[in-house]
């Protein structure tokens, strides 16, 4: 690893790029650059930006094509940063002047982003550290229980990665215990509310004991159910009650950790990008830019916000939608009157003067995640003005072709994609399934079946976890299926998904 | 300069060689990799390398886009478009990875897993060759081996010794005795050669099936012999009643309708061997490929001599390759079994079908010579 000295005309950019930044507002956690040399970049990469990762075998193949891609030409890391405070971020050694420009706006605003979005409010800044601990956690498993079979068992675990709860850092999902004392004082008479001369004819007292009854049973039921509710957070209920030997809990404890700390960057992709780009055409072009390095700053940029046919580009919809954002609020084109007008021409040149744009954005920036954002502020005009279409496979001429571009569509299925960062959610809905021990998962459908051969794989590495058999129920081509996994063996059968 | 990544990354080919090594016979039977061989490596396509995920199916997930274009328009000009909102893993249901591999790394699994021996080449000794290898520095020599940086080192060297160096005005002129040459050293280099000499019959017996199998056994073959040998020439013989030479390409496609002579391409290796391959400088490995159907019993006696006399005293190993197919016979087989059974520089091999080539590889080859 070879780290160049941070030369003299980069720090002069710096300051100069983060003294303008900071008159803009943006607020961010002091940066520490690295200049790197391509292959040095391309490690940091397949690392996840992280300097020390754990052993395992799949950064060496992300290595791999991240080379290979960069040796064909096909692409290039410009930029690299992590959220952490101090923000590590890393530019490539070789790289035009202008370029590092535009890197260093670019990640100026992404550290702004870091430090005050929402979502970002509970991650681990020092997970540099977190990140090494984890390494010298897994060597130490390693040697005492070797290599494959610790790397083979993290294996597992990645299988399994995405099966959390990316929200539950911000919600409580479980209400509190109630003590039961409280518990008794609770009314559960399952009494109506009425005045008093109505009492007797609203809540007759055959009726209140057979409501009291249905009430205990069902609770009695509850309890014997395992988990009482059902559990989003499918690596919380497997750390917690599959026999594991302590370095595999670990182990799984690890990937866990690490899933929940790269979360909020896919839940924030096409804000983070979008906020990054705004700032850096906005500092450069009012700012830093010389006239001689205009050209190349308009073909670095229009590189970064190219679009391709049946690919959504985060850095392009995050930056129009932002400036949309601004605009309208500029213009005050939002509140009950701006929502019940009704002609267009109106909505066209309506403009009230109202100049809160800029700071509308930096409130959106502070709450909004991707699906908030797209939710409140992807507009009928918007879509039509930025042309979006929504696209599926077609199996009548088998090839993947614009099928709409009404709003509503497109919306839907952008939002869509965008739930649980675009993943099934998948909850343990029994843990004691038929009374034997064996896990039942649920595959919450929301219209798109699971990728049938990666979910047999998964459910093989569930079980390698749970060690008894187990169970998903989910629907395939609208009837619902039960998958089994026992001893490595699956099985499929018809089951009623409610 | 070594970096932390190679670990993981020598751990990531490691695990890419095991696959391999599990799954040669699928691929040595199927022979896809053959439509993806480059210059010195082939892509190899490994499933389940990566690591599953409980994962929406792609074609019902469709997604976003923005741009020009109609509704039912088609967006991919070369296959497929890359749905999904930037995520990783961009490649839509494709669980399989594109391996590249060098032909000689593919040439060590094999000859692991079939267990396949070394080959002594013969007649290294005699063939030596002499390559110069630059690996020094003296004070003598032509002016085209001036080395400029080394002279002007010991130019400065000395004018500072001297104190004639002046670091305000860095002009340095050497004289006769700072000049530097670079200097070499002739290493022998044994070189062995080696020449394969296909032989197919192409008559109207010999279908695709049975061709395609010879294609993929001899990309198998060439590949092992090209790792024991530095320096490897193929020849195609192709034949029915006649034989001819030809190029690979047409090696493969021509199909002839004619009744079968084998002995004519048993003459024609014979000619090569004598015109160009004397058998002291070179290495050689006629194979012949056929459906086991000969025109007479007399042509088979023919062969039989044109082997015992012209060929097999200059050949390494001669191998017989009979490919099943409908319509042959397979009667020369026997015949070749019958006349040279003792022999060891004779291998016949009956391919049954794709699943057979790997232990006819292992048959050929397992002999090491």
């Amino acid at each position: 690893m070879t780290i160049k000295r941070f030369p003299a005309y980069l720090r002069d950019m710096q300051e100069d790029i983060e003294g303008y930044a900071k008159a803009y507002g943006l607020d961010f956690f002091p940066i520490l650059y690295e200049v790197l040399d391509y292959k040095t970049m391309n490690e940091v990469a397949a690392y996840g930006g992280f300097p020390t990762r754990y052993p395992h075998w799949r950064f060496g193949m992300d290595y791999e094509q991240l080379s290979k891609s960069y040796e064909w030409g096909l692409s290039k890391i410009y930029e690299m940063v992590i959220n952490t405070n101090p923000a590590y971020a890393y530019l490539l050694e070789g790289n035009s002047l202008t370029d590092q420009k535009i890197v260093m706006a670019h990640v100026c605003a992404h550290v702004d982003f870091f430090k005050n979005n929402y979502f970002f409010s509970k991650t681990n800044r020092k997970m540099i550290d977190g990140m090494a601990n984890h390494a010298s956690r897994v060597r130490r498993h390693m040697s005492r229980h070797g290599q494959d079979v610790v790397e083979d068992f993290i294996d597992t675990c990645l299988s399994l990665e995405n099966l959390i709860d990316p929200m539950s850092a911000y919600i409580v999902r479980t209400p509190k215990k109630v003590s039961e004392e409280e518990e008794d004082q609770k009314d559960k008479s399952g009494r109506l509310r009425a005045k008093g001369y109505m009492e007797s004819f609203i809540n007759p007292p055959e009726y209140l004991a057979a409501q009291k009854k249905k009430r205990e049973e069902e609770e009695k039921k509850a309890k014997r159910r395992f988990p009482e509710q059902s559990q989003r957070d499918v690596l919380q209920f497997l750390i917690e009650h599959s026999p594991l030997d302590n370095w595999q809990r670990d182990c799984l404890e690890i990937v866990r950790d690490e899933a929940y700390y790269f979360a909020p960057q896919a839940m924030t992709k096409i804000m983070n990008e979008g906020w990054a780009s705004y700032w850096h055409s906005k500092i450069l072009t009012e700012k830093a830019l010389t006239a001689a390095e205009v050209i190349d700053y308009a073909d670095a940029n229009s590189g970064v916000l190219a679009t391709s046919p049946g690919r959504l580009n985060p850095y392009k919809l995050g930056v129009e939608l932002l400036r949309n954002i601004e605009d309208r609020w500029n213009r005050g084109q939002f509140g009950k009157e701006w929502d019940d007008c009704d002609s267009m021409e109106q909505k066209r040149n309506w403009d009230r003067r109202t100049g809160l744009g800029m700071k509308r954005l930096f409130e959106v920036r502070k709450l909004y995640n991707d699906i908030t954002f797209i939710d409140e502020f992807f507009t009928l005009e918007f879509c039509i003005e930025q042309k979006f279409y929504s696209f599926g496979f077609s199996e009548r001429s088998g090839s993947w072709e614009i099928m709409s571009r009404e709003f509503k569509k497109v919306k839907d299925q952008l939002l869509r994609q965008l739930t649980n960062r675009g993943q099934p959610v998948i909850m343990v809905e029994d843990g004691n399934f038929e009374n034997r021990s064996e896990l039942l998962l649920r595959h919450v459908h929301e219209g798109m079946d699971l990728d049938s051969a990666q979910a047999r794989d998964t459910l093989r590495n569930v079980a390698k976890v749970w060690t008894r058999p187990v169970n998903l129920l989910t629907k395939i081509e609208n009837k619902g299926k039960l998958l089994r996994c026992e001893d490595g063996n699956l099985s499929e059968r018809s089951a009623e998904y409610t | 300069m070594s970096q932390k990544i190679d670990l993981d990354h020598g751990r990531f080919r490691q695990i890419i060689r095991g696959k391999i090594k599990q799954n040669l016979r699928k691929y040595i039977s199927q022979g896809e990799m053959i439509a993806k061989k480059g210059k010195d490596t082939v892509a190899i396509p490994l499933p389940s390398v990566d690591i599953p995920h409980f994962k929406h199916g792609d074609k019902q997930q469709g997604g976003v886009g923005q741009g020009e274009g109609d509704v039912g328009d088609s967006l991919g000009q070369d296959g497929q478009p890359q749905p999904g909102a930037g995520k990783a893993g961009d490649r839509p249901g494709d669980h399989l990875l594109d391996v590249e591999i060098s032909l000689q790394e593919l040439a060590e699994i094999m000859g692991e897993e079939l267990e396949l021996p070394r080959i002594q080449p013969k007649g290294t000794e005699k063939i030596v060759a002499w390559k110069d290898k630059y690996s020094g520095i003296r004070t003598t020599g032509p002016e085209s081996l001036r080395h400029f940086r080394r002279t002007y080192r010991q130019a400065m060297r000395r004018q500072i010794a001297m104190g004639t160096y002046d670091a305000k005005n860095p002009i340095i002129v050497p004289i006769r005795e700072d000049k530097r040459y670079r200097s070499w050293r002739s290493e022998p280099l044994p070189q062995s050669n080696a020449v394969i000499i296909y032989m197919m019959d192409v008559s109207g017996s010999m279908g695709d099936e049975q061709k395609e199998i010879v294609r993929i056994e001899s990309f198998w073959i060439d590949t092992w012999l090209r790792s024991q040998y530095h320096g490897i020439t193929s020849r195609y013989i192709i034949h029915d009643a006649m034989a001819k030479e030809v190029d690979r390409d047409t090696f493969f496609k021509t199909r002839e309708s004619g009744g079968t002579m084998i002995s004519s391409a048993y003459k024609l290796c014979a000619k090569l061997i004598a015109d160009e391959y004397p058998s002291d400088l070179w290495n050689i490995y006629p194979f012949h490929f056929s459906d086991g159907d000969n025109w007479s019993v007399d042509d088979t006696h023919t062969c039989v001599e044109l082997l015992k006399k012209d060929v097999l005293p200059f050949v390494n190993l001669f191998s017989y390759g009979q490919v099943e197919s409908p319509y042959g016979s397979g009667q020369f087989i026997k015949d070749l079994t019958e006349h040279f059974d003792e022999d060891e520089r004779v291998v016949t091999s009956e391919i049954k079908g794709k699943d057979a080539i790997m232990d006819s590889i292992k048959e050929f080859l397992g002999k090491g010579r």
